[in-house]
């Protein structure tokens, strides 16, 4: 089945325009919450800076850090693997699984797994995992991927969400009160953690000084998970490391109020040795790092903390849904992570926006989302991963645009064509522009023919 | 060659040139003047409530209180006991109503307290509980998390855990519900002697 | 002082009121303003799709037409803002010189003119959409994502209109969705953008749009038309020019 396009999806997502509307407008006051939070601090532009410059100076000396942090890791319990890429961590989980006799697993939040397809992967062998975040949960019911980073089910009203819990929970049919079907959650989600022989959880950060980690969440899950289950595995991609426990402060200081608004997740949990008796495990992923660490004009894009202030703030996500980015991780920084991925698969996606840069200023640790945007359309079209179409068009424009002589002309003719065939350009079919837009006036005087005639001596 | 040895072979030819770390001026990081003042506020703000308690010993009240009404309670403020310890499992811990257990610091910027394995004495207590109750000293409020940091040892111990309020979610239609998978509700007693 | 006068391609063909409206208003303030004649585009309807590639015969073409003025003075952000990113050619003493000279018409007037006072007269509502490039790549006002101290320079002009009852959308700085050739390629995001942005101004009950880029103006009025509103889209240089008749 063909991949529909950014731009495919998004008109279909768009057809139902009520609909399109609460998306936006919900994702719009996520984005009002992160805005008065961050008018709570006054040194937020400073922290900023922090934390940007801590991550350019961590993917500077990065093979340091993690060599530095895998040895104290290491000396406190903690067996830690390396895998280059999705398939080799989705078989180092599954031969734990295999040599641990591991029947029961939950499994919080992660991106980097999805990423990597571990669920997909692990089901393929017969082995099901439970997540437990309630979103995650949600979208699995489902059989969905997340559509948010942060807010898996933002796309799903709760009339959905009480129909899913309906058939696989079996809460009441149409009570959508968001109190009671959390509730039911608790209640079906309690007895997997008691039960699970293992637990994988996410990383947000890893320190390089301690060879600890922590993870951060709202709803408790990670930890009720990782503290019940005799065997516990973390997978980051490896550019979670941050050098210092002390830089925790500026990334936990910014995560939750860039993310939701809130000063800080109600858990932010700091894991060093595993407990008495239990096996801690953690999987150090590249999956495409390492080739992005090396692309000067993005390699920045790595500083990411996943916080998805760029989703909630972007209005080409908030009126297209994070389904229509066809990847794992969507939105902005999707967008110019997941071409250095797949170019080919994932070409259309840098064109899935304006330019407009509310992105880049939301960005706790200062990405540059909306210029990489740009320079990776540059690459894109260098590669040949455009349409001929397009190509034969801009060559032309460029033409044009280049002889003076030529454009004025050019510019005449198109306007007396537009004046004698108007029906030309009032085609649906054959005029995007026109779908939904009247054109603009084709007018006899253009502004040089004006000057020429009036005020030229 | 390993996965490893791959990894960062190819991260130490593609990195950039080293750049230094910035210095984090604690000059221009906020300080508040009424520490528990903001700390109230803050924890009330996110879900969470504040008792004051003039002495340690009111949490036995509190304690038998939630015994007479028949609940389970698990106090962590005493130690290692033998219902409390590093080896209850979580079928074992599951029916706590209550648990009680002192941080060590809190931090006024978010409402949040830092509690240390050693306090909790077994991880899955602060989570597993219906509702927390944390007692923390007056003097023990910071302004910000550098403050925090600069105060705790965080990966001396094997574990320790920032808790910012009760566990809550907004994942359904981003309606705020308190009480997700962590504690449904949580008390801070602020422990100070001119209560 | 010796201006040049840039008059970005779809003004010239399509909005030449807004050229006409900029250069008498800069010859009010007793600038020297030359429209070379043998200008076309700042090339970034090309750039912006990724083939920026192929805009050396454009680069060139701009340098040579803009070449020995004190300034350089377009009534449209985005262009401006192209051309001081991404202007580059052989002659690089005038590319630079083009690249650190070249002004949007309201940034011109507040920050090198230091206009503190208009003889004009526009006794409409309007609404100010700000336009994305200008304020978040030129900086003519503050962005709320930002903790920056507020100030609009665009807004600061229209406060000098008589007449003129000025408000706000809603979202103040949310884009309006052209984009470029995403108004085509992403055509149907691209018009719910602006459907949006059209309907957080008909709240305020506007008589008019303006903004300081006829590109978004463009959309926006593509889309009043075709709803058949009586909202008109203006740019801001014909407000600053107008007086009542």
């Amino acid at each position: 089945m063909k991949v529909k396009t950014h731009a495919e999806a998004a008109e279909k997502f768009i057809q139902d325009e009520p609909r399109t509307d609460w998306h936006d407008e919900t994702l719009w006051f996520v984005r009002e919450k992160r805005d008065r939070s961050m008018h709570g601090v006054n040194e937020w532009e400073l922290l900023r800076e922090w934390a940007s410059k801590i991550k350019d100076h961590t993917l500077s000396n990065l093979d340091n850090y993690l060599i530095e942090f895998e040895e104290k890791a290491k000396a406190n319990g903690i067996i830690v693997h390396w895998a280059a890429d999705g398939a080799e961590h989705n078989q180092v989980i599954i031969d734990i699984i295999g040599e641990n006799n591991i029947q029961k697993i939950v499994k919080s939040k992660s991106m980097l797994t999805e990423e990597c397809r571990l669920n997909e992967f692990l089901h393929s062998k017969g082995i099901e995992t439970v997540d437990t975040d309630l979103g995650e949960r949600i979208v699995q019911f489902r059989d969905e991927t997340p559509s948010h980073i942060v807010l898996p089910a933002i796309h799903l009203k709760k009339e959905d969400v009480s129909e899913t819990f309906h058939q696989h929970l079996g809460t009441e049919q149409g009570n959508n009160d968001p109190q009671y079907l959390t509730e039911a959650a608790r209640q079906h989600l309690r007895s997997k953690f008691i039960e699970a022989d293992l637990a994988i959880t996410g990383v947000n950060f890893a320190i390089a000084e301690t060879g600890g980690f922590v993870v951060c969440t709202n709803e408790g899950n990670a930890d009720m998970g990782a503290h019940a289950a005799s065997i516990h595995i973390a997978c980051m991609g490896f550019e979670k490391i941050i050098p210092k426990a002390e830089h925790l402060a500026v990334y936990l200081r910014l995560l939750a109020r860039s993310a939701t608004g809130q000063p800080i997740t109600t858990y932010s949990s700091h894991y060093s040795k595993p407990r008495a008796g239990q096996q801690m495990h953690l999987v150090i992923v590249d999956n495409g790092r390492s080739k992005q660490l090396g692309r000067a004009d993005f390699r920045n894009s790595l500083k990411c903390i996943r916080c998805a202030a760029c989703f909630n703030t972007c209005p080409v996500y908030r009126r297209s849904g994070g389904h229509s980015y066809h990847t794992a991780v969507s939105g902005p920084i999707g967008s110019i992570l997941t071409p250095n991925i797949d170019m080919k698969a994932n070409a259309d996606l840098p064109f899935a926006s304006t330019l407009c840069g509310s992105c880049s200023n939301v960005c706790p640790v200062k990405i540059d989302i909306h210029e990489q945007l740009w320079k990776w359309r540059q690459l894109i079209v260098s590669e040949g991963y455009v349409s001929s179409g397009k190509k034969i068009g801009m060559k032309g424009m460029a033409f044009v645009l280049s002889k003076p002589a030529l454009y004025r002309f050019s510019g005449k003719a198109a306007r007396g064509f537009m004046r004698l065939f108007p029906f030309l350009f009032r085609s649906k079919k054959l005029n995007p522009w026109y779908r939904q837009r009247e054109m603009p006036l084709a007018l006899k005087q253009s502004f040089t023919e004006w000057y020429k005639q009036n005020k030229k001596a | 060659m390993s996965a490893r040895e791959k990894i960062l072979h190819a991260i130490n030819i593609n990195k950039p040139e080293l750049v230094n770390l910035p210095e984090v001026d604690m000059q221009q990081v906020t300080s508040y003047d009424d520490l528990l003042a903001k700390f109230t506020a803050t924890l009330q703000s996110i879900g969470g409530q504040v008792l004051g308690l003039a002495d340690i010993n009111q949490i036995h009240s509190l304690i038998n209180e939630e015994l007479t009404n028949g609940h389970t309670v698990l106090n962590a403020i005493n130690g290692i006991t033998d219902d409390l310890n590093s080896g209850q499992d979580a079928i074992t811990l599951e029916p706590v109503y209550k648990a009680f257990i002192k941080a060590s610091i809190g931090v006024a910027e978010n409402g949040a307290v830092w509690i240390k394995e050693s306090q909790m004495i077994n991880r899955l207590l602060p989570f597993i509980c219906q509702h927390l109750i944390v007692v923390l000293e007056k003097d023990k409020i910071v302004s910000t998390m550098h403050h925090a940091y600069q105060q705790i040892n965080s990966f001396e111990e094997g574990f320790g855990v920032f808790i910012a309020g009760p566990s809550k979610t907004a994942d359904i239609e981003q309606s705020l519900v308190i009480g997700a998978h962590g504690a449904r509700s949580m008390t801070v007693c602020i422990l100070n002697k001119d209560f | 002082m010796k201006v040049g006068l840039f008059i970005p391609c779809y003004i010239d063909q399509f909005y030449p009121q807004v050229g006409i409206a900029t250069l008498q208003l800069l010859e009010k303030f007793g600038c020297e303003v030359h429209f070379p004649m043998n200008q076309t585009c700042c090339g970034q309807p090309m750039a912006n799709s990724g083939f920026a590639a192929l805009s050396a015969g454009c680069d060139k073409n701009f340098v040579k037409n803009f070449s020995g003025f004190d300034y350089i003075v377009a009534p449209s952000g985005s262009c401006v803002l192209h051309i001081k990113e991404h202007l580059y050619d052989a002659d690089e003493g005038t590319a630079g010189h083009i690249r650190t000279h070249i002004y949007e018409l309201t940034e011109f007037l507040v920050d090198v003119l230091k206009v503190e006072k208009l003889e004009a007269a526009f006794p409409h509502k309007v609404g100010l959409h700000i336009s994305c490039h200008g304020q978040r790549g030129l900086h003519l006002s503050s962005m709320s994502e930002l903790m920056e101290p507020s100030f609009s320079k665009p807004e600061k002009l229209l406060g000098m209109v008589k007449g003129l009852e000025f408000s706000k959308p809603k979202r103040p700085d949310e884009c309006c969705g052209f984009g470029g050739t995403f108004c085509v390629f992403e055509e149907a995001v691209s018009v719910k953008m602006g459907k949006d942005r059209v309907a957080e101004h008909a709240e305020n009950e506007v008589d008019y749009i303006t903004a300081a880029d006829t590109s978004c103006l463009m959309h926006l009025e593509g889309i009043l038309k075709r709803q058949g509103s009586s909202v008109k889209t203006i740019h801001i240089s014909e407000i600053l020019n107008s007086s009542i008749v």
